[in-house]
C-alpha cells in the first residue's frame, strides 16, 4: 500500500492528487510514467519534484532530435581509441577506458536509486523510444565491446516527458503508465501562482488568473498562453504597479500572454468588437 | 469481475491490449488503488489508456461502467457498509497466475469469434445495467465472467470521503476530454505533428558528418594512418505541393483549410513546399493565390516539378456533373475549357504518382457520383486528424496506378 507515504508533491510544485496517486503506483511497480500535456503545464518540473520529495538523487537525459537511443546506455570513443593508438602514448589495449556510460548507463550503475528524467523523447527520431524497449524494461543492457551486462542495481524512477511532436509508438507505451497533465483550472492556478509569489496581492492575482483564462477561452488562438506567461505576466503587473482597476478594464502588458502576432490581432478585434474596446489603441 | 470491463473500453475504442489489462489487474490485487473509484479512474486511466486522445471513450465507458452508482442514494450506504467488512480476502496473483490469465484471455479471444464476443458482451452488458438498476450489487461477484475466480475488488469500492478535486464519476460524466479526440478536432499543432510523419531521409547537402565505418575501414587499409571520411547528414527530402478548392461550397471548411495550410506552411522540415489554388475543380488554369486573380496554366505544374513531389488536394470534390466531365463545363461564366475536368485530374494523378485527396467533408457525404469520381482517381480521405494519418500513409508508401487508368 502506498497510503500515507511516498511522493506529495513538494514545496515548490503542486501535484494534483491524481498525479500524486499515479507517481506512487508507477514508482511502487517500477514502471517508467509517461507525462505529456500542454507547453507548461510543468511536465519537467515534476521530475525535479520527485527527486527533491522522495529525497534522491535526479539525473537529466535531454533528448535532442538527433540523440540516439545507444547515447544513452554508453559510447564507445573509437576515435580517442584510433588517435591514442596512432601515437602510442597510451594502453589501448583496455578498451573500457573508452567506454563512456550515458544516462541510462549511469543510473543502471549507480549505488543508490535514482530519478531519470528523459526530457521531451518525442524530440528524437520516431525510432528511439523503440529501441530503448527492452532497456526500460528489463532495466539492462549488453555491451558487446566488452562483452558484459550492465543490469541496474536500483531500478531508478524513470519520468518520460513528451510535448506530442510526434506520436509514441504503441509498444512503447504499454510498457508504461501515462499521464496527461490537464491545464490547471482557477483555484489550482492560484495554488501553483501562490507558490512562485507568496507575497502578492491577493485581489491582482485573482484578477490577473480571471483575465488570463478569459484569453485563453478566445477562440482559434494560435498558440494559448500557458502558466509560465501567466507567471511572467502577474510579475509585470505587479513590477509595474498596475492597480487591479486596471487589468479588469485594459489588459496591459498583452505582450507577455499573446506571443503571437496573429493571436494578439485576432484578440483586439474581438475585445473590439465586444464593445468597450478596453483601450488598446492607446498601448498597441 | 472487470473483464467486461476491458471489452467495453475495447468497444468504445480505447485500443487496451491484454499486456495494459494485465498490469492493470495486477496493480488492482495489489491494492494501489485504495478501494476508491477516483482511484480506480485515474490511476486505471494511466493504465489502461496511453493517449489523450482516448481519454474521451474512457471517460464514456467507465461512466456507463461505473456511473450507476451515483443515483443510488440511499442504497450507497449499505455497499459502503458491506464494503467495510469485506467477507472474502482476495487471492494474491503470482506471476504464473497472471500468466495463466493472459493465455486464458488469449484463449478466449481466439475461441470466439468477433461478433459472438460482441453478442456475448452487449447480453453482459445488459445483464450489468440490470445489476445497476438493481442497487449497487455490481461491485459483487462476477461469476459470468470467465474470469470470475479472481472475486471482488480488494476492499470493496469506497465513494467519496477524500479531497480529491473532483469525483471520478463527474470527471467522466463531464467529458472534459472530448476535445482531444483523434476524430474531431484538427488544429495547427496536431496538423503539424501529423505531417512530421511525411519524410523522406536522403543523404544532402555539405560533407559534415564523420562517417566511422568508412573511417575506420579506410584506416585500417592504410595500415594505421588515420584517414577520416565524412559523409552528408541526412535531411528530409519531401517536396510537397498543396492544391486547395476556393469554391464556394468549401466555405464552410475554410477554416478547417487554413489550419492544414497554416501548419504545412510552418512545417521547416520540407524540401520545399508549393501551393496553388483552384475553384471547385482543376482545368486548364490554376491559382497562385486565393482569390484566383493570378493564374497559371496548369501545364506549369507538369514543366516545372518533377515526379518526387507528393500532390494533395484538398476539396470536397463535389460540383456538377458538367464540371467534372463536360468540355466548357467549368462554373465560371467567363471560362472556357477544351479538357474537361476528369481528364487534368487524370494528368495529375499520372505525372505525381504520390498524390492523395483530402476532403474536408464526412464520408457519410460521399455518395456522390463526382465524389466518386474524384475518390477512384486520387485516394481520397477525411481532413481529420486520422484522415490526414492515412493520407500521409498512403503518400509515403508505394503509388498504386488509379483505377481509371
Amino acid at each position: 500500500m502506498v497510503t500515507g507515504q511516498g511522493y506529495k508533491g513538494s514545496e515548490d510544485y503542486i501535484a494534483s492528487k491524481p498525479l500524486m496517486e499515479i507517481v506512487n503506483v508507477s514508482v511502487a511497480l517500477g514502471k517508467p510514467l509517461v507525462i505529456k500535456g500542454e507547453p507548461g503545464t510543468g511536465k519537467t518540473l515534476l521530475a525535479h519534484s520527485i527527486s527533491t520529495a522522495l529525497n534522491k538523487k535526479l539525473l537529466i537525459w535531454n533528448v535532442k532530435s538527433t540523440t540516439k537511443a545507444k547515447d544513452g546506455l554508453y559510447v564507445y570513443d573509437t576515435i580517442q581509441r584510433l588517435n591514442d593508438a596512432r601515437f602510442k602514448d597510451k594502453d589501448i589495449s583496455d578498451i573500457r577506458q573508452y567506454i563512456k556510460m550515458g544516462k541510462l548507463g549511469q543510473a543502471f550503475k549507480s549505488d543508490e536509486q535514482l530519478v531519470l528524467l528523459i526530457d521531451e523523447i518525442d524530440k528524437a527520431d520516431v525510432e528511439f523510444p523503440n529501441d530503448l524497449l527492452n532497456e526500460l524494461d528489463e532495466m539492462s543492457f549488453h555491451i558487446p565491446e566488452l562483452d558484459e551486462e550492465v543490469t541496474a542495481i536500483h531500478r531508478p524512477v524513470v519520468i518520460i516527458t513528451s510535448n506530442s511532436e510526434k506520436e509514441l509508438p504503441d509498444a512503447f507505451l504499454r510498457r508504461c503508465v501515462f499521464h496527461y497533465i490537464e491545464f490547471p483550472d482557477e483555484e489550482m492556478m492560484e495554488k501553483i501562482v501562490r507558490v512562485h509569489y507568496p507575497d502578492i496581492e491577493n485581489k491582482l492575482v485573482r484578477e490577473a488568473i480571471k483575465r488570463f483564462y478569459w484569453i485563453r477561452d478566445v477562440d482559434g488562438l494560435r498558440k494559448k498562453p500557458s502558466t509560465s506567461e501567466l507567471i511572467d505576466w502577474i510579475k509585470a503587473l505587479s513590477l509595474g504597479g498596475i492597480s487591479t482597476d486596471k487589468i479588469s478594464s485594459e489588459i496591459p502588458f498583452l505582450g507577455a500572454i499573446l506571443k503571437n502576432e496573429q493571436d494578439t490581432g485576432r484578440f483586439i478585434k474581438l475585445s473590439h468588437a465586444q464593445g468597450g474596446g478596453f483601450g488598446f489603441k492607446r498601448r498597441f | 469481475m472487470f473483464t467486461d470491463f476491458f471489452y467495453l473500453l475495447r468497444k468504445k475504442g480505447v485500443p487496451v491490449t491484454v499486456t495494459e489489462w494485465v498490469s492493470f489487474i495486477e496493480a488492482l490485487y495489489n491494492g494501489y488503488f485504495q478501494s476508491s473509484l477516483n482511484h480506480l479512474y485515474y490511476v486505471g486511466r494511466a493504465f489502461l489508456v496511453k493517449s489523450e486522445a482516448y481519454y474521451d471513450m474512457f471517460d464514456q465507458a467507465f461512466q456507463e461502467y461505473f456511473g450507476g452508482i451515483k443515483t443510488e442514494g440511499p442504497e450507497l450506504d449499505k455497499v459502503l457498509d458491506w464494503l467495510e467488512n469485506p467477507l472474502h480476502k482476495l487471492p494474491k496473483m503470482t506471476p504464473e497466475e497472471i500468466a495463466e490469465f493472459q493465455q486464458r484471455l488469449e484463449e478466449f479471444r481466439k475461441e470466439h469469434n468477433m461478433d459472438e464476443l460482441m453478442k456475448q458482451f452487449m447480453e453482459r452488458l445488459k445483464e450489468q445495467k440490470e445489476r445497476h438498476d438493481g442497487g449497487g450489487k455490481w461491485i459483487g461477484t462476477g461469476g459470468t465472467s470467465p474470469f470470475g475466480a479472481y472475486g471482488h475488488h480488494p476492499g470493496g469500492i469506497r465513494v467519496g470521503g477524500e479531497s480529491w478535486m473532483q469525483s471520478a464519476a463527474k470527471v467522466a460524466e463531464e467529458r472534459r476530454f472530448r476535445n482531444y479526440r483523434n476524430d474531431i478536432i484538427l488544429d495547427v499543432r496536431q496538423t503539424k505533428m501529423a505531417l512530421k510523419k511525411l519524410r523522406e531521409l536522403k543523404r544532402e547537402g555539405a560533407q559534415e558528418e564523420l562517417d566511422i565505418d568508412e573511417t575506420i575501414d579506410k584506416t585500417a587499409k592504410e595500415g594505421g594512418e588515420i584517414e577520416l571520411v565524412f559523409n552528408r547528414s541526412r535531411e528530409n527530402t519531401v517536396r510537397i505541393i498543396l492544391l486547395m478548392d476556393t469554391g464556394g461550397s468549401m466555405l464552410p471548411y475554410t477554416e478547417l483549410c487554413e489550419r492544414l495550410f497554416s501548419a504545412a506552411s510552418q512545417m521547416e522540415h520540407f524540401k520545399e513546399f508549393k501551393y496553388f489554388f483552384f475553384h471547385n475543380c482543376i482545368y486548364q488554369d490554376i491559382y497562385e493565390d486565393i482569390a484566383n486573380y493570378k493564374r497559371i496554366p496548369t501545364e506549369k505544374l507538369f514543366s516545372q516539378f518533377h515526379k518526387g513531389y507528393k500532390v494533395v488536394l484538398v476539396g470536397d470534390a463535389r460540383m456538377a456533373y458538367s464540371e467534372l466531365f463536360d468540355v466548357n463545363g467549368c462554373i465560371d461564366y467567363f471560362s472556357t475549357n477544351d479538357k474537361p475536368s476528369i481528364e487534368w485530374l487524370m494528368k495529375i494523378k499520372q505525372h505525381f504518382p504520390h498524390s492523395v485527396w483530402l476532403n474536408p467533408t464526412h464520408k457519410n457525404f460521399w455518395g456522390h457520383y463526382t465524389v466518386d469520381t474524384v475518390g477512384k482517381v486520387f485516394p481520397m480521405f477525411e481532413l481529420t486528424l486520422d484522415g490526414l494519418k492515412d493520407a500521409i500513409k498512403a503518400l509515403t508508401s508505394k503509388a498504386k496506378p488509379s483505377v481509371l487508368n
